[in-house]
């Protein structure tokens, strides 16, 4: 059951006096722009214990994401295709709000729509993880850490998604009579994937459309818009999330701010996350010349905006 | 079934000169399917509906607002609004859990918080208005089914509220953008945008897209379902108002209103 939650932080009237003021000259309280996003950093390979990790920094946002893979059966109505599971914890360490527990409807909307914006465009080419259809296939774990809470989690965790993704070496699979082992010691293939998506929040605050809102931006503002952006400019998903409305020219206006600003994001993949991926896919080929797929990777990185 | 054996849903027929695309069953592309609405159909809850589209049923009943338990849950402000949406387990093709899904938990947030952009929670401080939707027929567009459905119940336990809210699932099947989209269609889809419109005010209060569609498609089923959510709404003011028309009152005679 959901209930209406009380709110978190209290913002005094004064400040909030500040901000509207504010935002009707066209700038935040930290100086940026209606439009500005805050400095993004991303850190692939963070974690050697995962297949895939990435930490990203937004601002004082902290959101780190790891892949893990196993084999099992597939889904019977997915024989040939492998399994994506996106799980989110919001860890108590990250915010004063968070409270130790099982996942609660923030977290579970968050995996969930993130979840979608890489299903339903292919974004990992699911197909290509079937050792045996309907019998074995790889199932890959993507799990985001959320590590500092300070706004806008559902970008900062995209874009972790995205990176521990593109930078998954996928183990070997070790045939053991009927069944597969996973031997972690040899790194075979580099996850393969189709395509690369973002997702760019939009936050309602005073009537006014923001992105990339801070946690007190984030706690006045009427609601969010969610939009996952792919790498040829289509919308791979949206999600309105907070207790308010938009009217019909607002979401024409946060679809056309979400479509623009979305290269922000893919840059950083391209500068932050795309080099790392050569390296790896270099360090592969050394390993095992034989086995020959053609560069994937480059595929991507052209595509990437 | 597999993904494998995709039906075709979409054929193309000539009418008058003109292609005109017609879905599985039969509905053109902007068609709904037929709808029914009953209010009050629960004796023990404040509010109650039932709401079917096509072999979607949906029933929505309304507890409150009534006194915070635990009281801790209540805010000084306001009234704290719960909602639940829930499929009965023989709702669906395969019988589905009882236990609460990642699925109806993230749904039952979107409707809450779809609810909130209407309900006037500030008229009922310290108390709780309670919201239970239940899936008992699912065939497409239950989220949306369901919050039409809530918004009547609520209407009826006589909360007060700034619009009603309807709503409806757009999608894209076989290339062409269609209202109200049935479970087979959802299934093979291409993009699903279950959303929610208070019509008089023209507030969008939930709005999901599952799938993929360009930016011009998105206006396109935002159109789509504008249009929808409309015809729903003028359902829901008629269902409201035939709970309490005895008779209609004819000329000089107000004994009906």
């Amino acid at each position: 059951m959901s209930i209406t939650p009380a709110s978190q932080l209290v913002i005094p009237k004064l400040k909030k006096y500040t901000m509207d003021t504010l935002l009707s000259r066209g700038v935040r309280l930290d100086g940026r722009r209606l439009d500005e996003i805050r400095r993004v950093e991303v850190k692939p390979g963070y974690i050697s214990r995962a297949e895939g990790s990435a930490l990203v920094r937004l601002g004082s946002t902290m959101v780190l994401a790891g892949v893990k893979t196993d084999i099992v059966a597939p889904f019977p109505d997915t024989p040939n295709e492998g399994v994506l599971v996106v799980h989110a914890e919001f860890v108590p360490l990250a915010s004063p709000g968070f409270e130790p527990g099982p996942p609660d409807e923030n977290a579970i909307e968050l995996a969930r729509v993130i979840d979608r914006s890489l299903r339903e465009i292919h974004a990992v080419a699911l197909d290509k993880l079937v050792l045996e259809a309907g019998r074995h296939v790889w199932r890959l774990f993507v799990d985001i850490y959320v590590l500092n809470h300070d706004g806008n989690l559902y970008d900062a965790s995209m874009l972790a998604a995205m990176a521990a993704l593109l930078t998954t070496r996928l183990p070997a699979a070790v045939k053991e009579g009927d069944a597969y082992r996973v031997d972690r010691s040899v790194a075979e293939r580099l996850l393969p994937v189709n395509h690369s998506v973002v997702t760019v929040t939009l936050a309602k605050l005073s009537n006014k459309l923001i992105l990339d809102p801070t946690y007190e931006e984030e706690e006045i503002a009427d609601m969010r818009l969610v939009v996952a952006v792919s790498d040829d400019g289509r919308i791979a998903g949206m999600q309105k999330t907070g207790m308010g409305y938009l009217s019909l020219e607002e979401v024409s206006q946060a679809l056309n701010l979400a479509l623009t600003h979305s290269s922000l994001y893919f840059n950083a993949i391209r500068e932050q996350v795309m080099p790392y991926r050569e390296k790896l896919e270099k360090s592969l080929g050394q390993e095992a010349r034989a086995e020959e797929e053609p560069g994937s990777s480059s595929a991507v990185a052209s595509k990437t905006v | 079934m597999t993904k494998g054996d995709k039906p075709r849903l979409i054929t193309w027929e000539v009418k008058d000169g003109e292609r005109i695309a017609v879905r599985h069953d039969g509905r053109l592309p902007d068609q709904l399917r037929p709808i029914r609405m009953e209010v009050g159909v629960l004796a023990n809850a404040d509010g109650s509906a039932l709401v079917e589209y096509g072999d979607t049923r949906v029933i929505a009943a309304v507890y409150g607002p009534r006194e915070a338990i635990p009281r801790h849950i209540a805010l000084p402000d306001r009234a704290v609004l719960r909602c639940r949406y829930h499929m009965a387990p023989f709702s669906t093709e395969e019988r589905k859990s009882p236990a609460p899904t990642r699925r109806e938990v993230e749904l039952s947030k979107v409707i809450r918080e779809a609810l909130e952009a209407v309900v006037i929670t500030e008229l009922f401080p310290r108390t709780t208005i309670d919201v239970y939707m239940e899936v008992l027929q699912s065939d497409g567009g239950t989220r949306t089914a369901a919050i039409t459905a809530a918004s009547l119940a609520l209407a009826d336990a006589g909360i007060a509220m700034r619009d009603l809210v309807a709503g409806v699932a757009v999608g894209k099947v076989d290339g062409v953008v269609v209202l109200d989209i049935d479970e087979l269609e959802d299934n093979y889809a291409e993009a699903d945008m279950p959303i929610a419109i208070a019509p008089s005010l023209k507030r969008i209060v939930l709005l999901q897209l599952n799938g993929v569609l360009t930016r011009e498609e998105v206006d396109k089923a935002l159109r789509l379902a504008w249009k929808g959510v409309e015809e729903i709404y003028r359902l829901q003011k008629q269902a409201l108002r035939s709970k309490y028309i005895v008779y209609e009152a004819g000329p000089g005679g107000g004994a009906g209103r």
